[in-house]
């Protein structure tokens, strides 16, 4: 035991010390601060049992559409080989960092009254499409989480060992007998993980319901929360909406934790694994529907965005590169944020994890996901209201709200790699007496750089194109590309908002392979 | 008298390849032998039907493998780890070995308890893998083996993470399938030991050629450089 107190020194005690202070005002404090807020009595009246009626619904039928959508495309990846699979399972993880107001904008240009889908329908007296309330809601996170939970089954399908498939050749099983006993028991151990997080992700998610939501059918509790504030400036309806909000989650989020082993951000989709059972004309047919339908799906809103954005940067107002600047700044404040406490809590929780301790602390860094930005946002607004404008503290709030959201994937990033260094280099090291700043340049930081500079890059990309807490602060003459995004679409001027719509998709994707590829570059040790 | 021969075989994985031109007496016991990634595991694999060879023949009594898929291959491959189906009870992995539906008949089971008994789990039958020792798990594979009777038995290291005693009753439990079934028997070993156990013949596959059968005690008393140098 003596030997593993000596990994973590006292410049690393303090910043795990400042960094779990700060994840705990941040988020504590809010929270006390809405439970104060809330008048006691009050109730829920129909709006609100409404919001909370479309939250749960929506959410729930978002995840089983996503699920069910995502078995047969993760299988078709798992078990054909063909050209350009690697670039197809890379593409897969561009939703997630893809700006939701953009993806909204793809989508309703395709799916949209006057889109593509509607447009093929016409001639055949069908449509148009209604792409507004629940089946938009769904449509949206559906895009969004059925490449999530692809990735999620495509790292369970490369888990199965080889052998596997192999002993189902050799003893003549059919495909369905492969299903049953092979695929079957990876299916019950990853889908209700994946279930629960996209569950939560739709209940969190702001932009889909306000943009595609709306009206007293289709508001989300976290659409309910922004109105509250925003409109009626009612702080004790919001405390009670986040409360609510935090309660749901945060029952969610632990189901989710207790279910899910990973988050499928990594590496590990492997190769296609060759699959004798699945040689047969009518299995192929299957899986390429299943691929075509997949990349048409995710990919028609993004080539709708581009198609539409070219030529709309020649309408972009000049507002935009001012919403671009106040974007990136934020973005990157955020992200710096999010790294420097990410780093010191991963530090804290790998050298309690040592001494068989830790969860607390890693409950503390999670808790961005049971608590959404309007959760965090409205109890910050509460507590800035009574002795500043909080309006006027739109950017630095947002950029301390969008930290502790990214907080949990840099600590799922950063985790793995601290703790592989000190269970694998760690005793050695010891016996070294190699201590400080030498060791971690020398021991940690090779292990570190690439999560860390993957994980940089998605606080980025999240940052960039979060759409969430700034709508609750922002004054009317202040934006970010997001939320400028947001009311030039609301404005009906849409050939501005597809050039704004690129220029944001440009700017969050680059700061995303700008990080990443800097976390993959040569460790000079 | 059925015989397997590779016929100017040669498997290609980007830059590393494998020759092999040798024949396997019928019913006879042989080792492979070299160092790791010499081929001895894709061999196998290759005559199991796994792997695709880029040239060349194998052929099992006269007839050339390569149309016929894995399962309906001459052959039983037991392979190195992952042999158990860890949601299936013992009985029912070795059942698998009769009809991969597992729809078994009351003669179908007693057959299954027969083969568990023969390899010494009499009353296993119901236990989960997870239950058992590796020891063990190496047993229920072999009772499938014995019970699917291909004419030949591949074993690529199935008993390599056992301890000595442990392995050498494992090698001799083979054995005695092998002499009561009659199968050809081919082994991946990494230990000299091993091959001087069970099998009389011995492949060593080094320098991306698989050389054809010699006698195990010969090759290992006076071996050829390159073995000599494997084996140090």
């Amino acid at each position: 035991m003596a030997s593993r107190a000596r990994t973590i020194g006292l410049g690393a005690r303090l910043a795990g010390a400042s960094a779990l202070g700060l994840v705990a005002a941040l988020t504590l404090g809010p929270l006390v601060a809405l439970a104060l807020r809330a008048e006691p009595g009050r109730g829920l009246g129909p709006a609100e049992w409404s919001a909370l009626r479309f939250t749960l619904v929506q959410a729930l039928v978002s995840a089983t559409v996503s699920v069910a959508l995502a078995v047969p495309a993760a299988r078709a990846l798992a078990r054909r080989r063909f050209a350009g699979r690697a670039l197809m399972v890379t593409l897969l993880g561009a939703p997630f960092l893809l700006p939701a107001i953009v993806a909204v904008f793809g989508l309703v240009a395709i799916w949209g009254r006057a889109g593509l889908v509607s447009g093929v329908l016409a001639p055949l007296g069908l449509g148009p499409l209604d792409i507004y309330g629940l089946p938009g809601v769904v449509l949206a996170h559906v895009f969004f989480n059925l490449p999530l939970v692809t990735r999620l089954l495509l790292q369970g399908w490369a888990a199965i060992p080889a052998e596997q498939f192999r002993l189902a050749a050799q003893l003549g099983f059919a495909p369905r007998d492969v299903l049953f006993q092979i695929e079957a028991p990876m299916l019950r151990a990853v889908l209700p993980g994946a279930f629960t997080l996209v569950f939560l992700l739709c209940m969190t998610s702001f932009a889909v319901a306000l943009t595609l939501g709306g009206g007293p059918r289709a508001t989300t509790i976290e659409v309910a929360i922004y109105q509250a504030i925003r409109f009626d400036f009612d702080l004790s309806r919001a405390a009670w909406l986040a409360l609510i909000q935090f309660g749901l989650c945060t029952v969610v989020a632990l189901t989710a934790l207790r279910l899910a082993a990973d988050a499928g951000f990594g590496d590990g989709f492997g190769a296609a694994q060759r699959r004798w059972d699945a040689d047969r004309p009518g299995l192929r047919v299957l899986d390429a529907a299943a691929l075509v339908a997949l990349a048409l799906f995710l990919g028609l809103p993004l080539g709708a965005v581009l198609v539409a954005g070219v030529p709309g940067l020649a309408a972009l107002p000049a507002s935009v590169w001012s919403a671009a600047a106040l974007s990136l700044g934020v973005a990157l404040a955020s992200t710096a944020l999010a790294v420097t406490l990410g780093l010191g809590l991963a530090v804290r929780i790998d050298a309690a994890r040592a001494r068989g301790r830790g969860r607390a602390t890693e409950a503390f860094g999670l808790v961005g996901l049971a608590a959404s930005p309007f959760v965090i946002g409205a109890g910050l607004f509460i507590v800035l209201h009574p002795i500043a404008d909080p309006f006027a503290l739109a950017a630095p709030v947002t950029a301390a709200v969008n930290a502790v959201m990214a907080l949990p994937f840099v600590l799922r990033s950063l985790l793995p790699a601290l703790t592989e260094a000190r269970s694998v280099d760690g005793r050695l090291a010891d016996s070294l007496g190699m201590r400080g700043v030498a060791r971690f340049r020398l021991v940690v930081w090779p292990r570190l750089r690439r999560p860390a500079g993957f994980a940089t890059g998605l606080a980025a990309a999240l940052g960039m194109g979060d759409l969430g807490v700034i709508a609750l602060f922002a004054p009317p003459d202040v934006a970010t590309l997001p939320l400028l995004m947001q009311r030039l679409m609301a404005a009906y001027r849409m050939e501005a908002a597809a050039g704004a719509a690129l220029v944001l998709v440009t700017l969050t994707m680059a700061l995303f392979l700008v990080f990443d590829r800097w976390g993959r570059g040569r460790v000079a040790a | 008298m059925a015989v397997l021969r590779l016929e100017g075989l040669e498997i290609v994985q980007g830059d590393w390849q494998l020759r092999a031109d040798l024949a396997l007496e019928p019913g006879s016991a042989t080792a492979l032998i070299g160092p790791s990634g010499a081929g001895k595991s894709t061999l196998l694999a290759a005559i199991a039907g796994f792997v695709e060879p880029a040239r060349g023949r194998i052929v099992w009594n006269g007839r050339d493998l390569a149309p016929i898929g894995p399962a309906d291959r001459p052959v039983t491959l037991v392979f190195q780890n992952h042999n158990l189906f860890a949601q299936l009870s013992v009985e029912r992995n070795v059942g698998l070995g009769l009809r991969p539906d597992l729809r078994l008949d009351r003669n179908d089971w007693n057959r299954v308890a027969a083969a568990l008994a023969n390899v010494g789990l009499d009353g296993f039958g119901p236990r989960a893998p997870a239950a058992l020792s590796g020891g063990e798990r190496s047993r229920v594979a072999l009772a499938r083996a014995l019970l699917r009777d291909r004419p030949i038995l591949l074993l690529d290291e199935p008993f390599a993470a056992l301890g000595p005693a442990l392995r050498a009753e494992m090698l001799d439990l083979v054995a005695r399938i092998r002499s009561e079934s009659g199968a050809t028997l081919l082994m991946v070993t990494h230990l000299p030991e091993d091959a001087r156990r069970i099998a009389p013949a011995t492949i060593v596959v080094e320098g991306g050629r698989a050389h054809p059968p010699g006698p195990t005690a010969t090759l290992l008393d006076d071996p050829p450089p390159a073995l000599a140098a494997y084996l140090g």
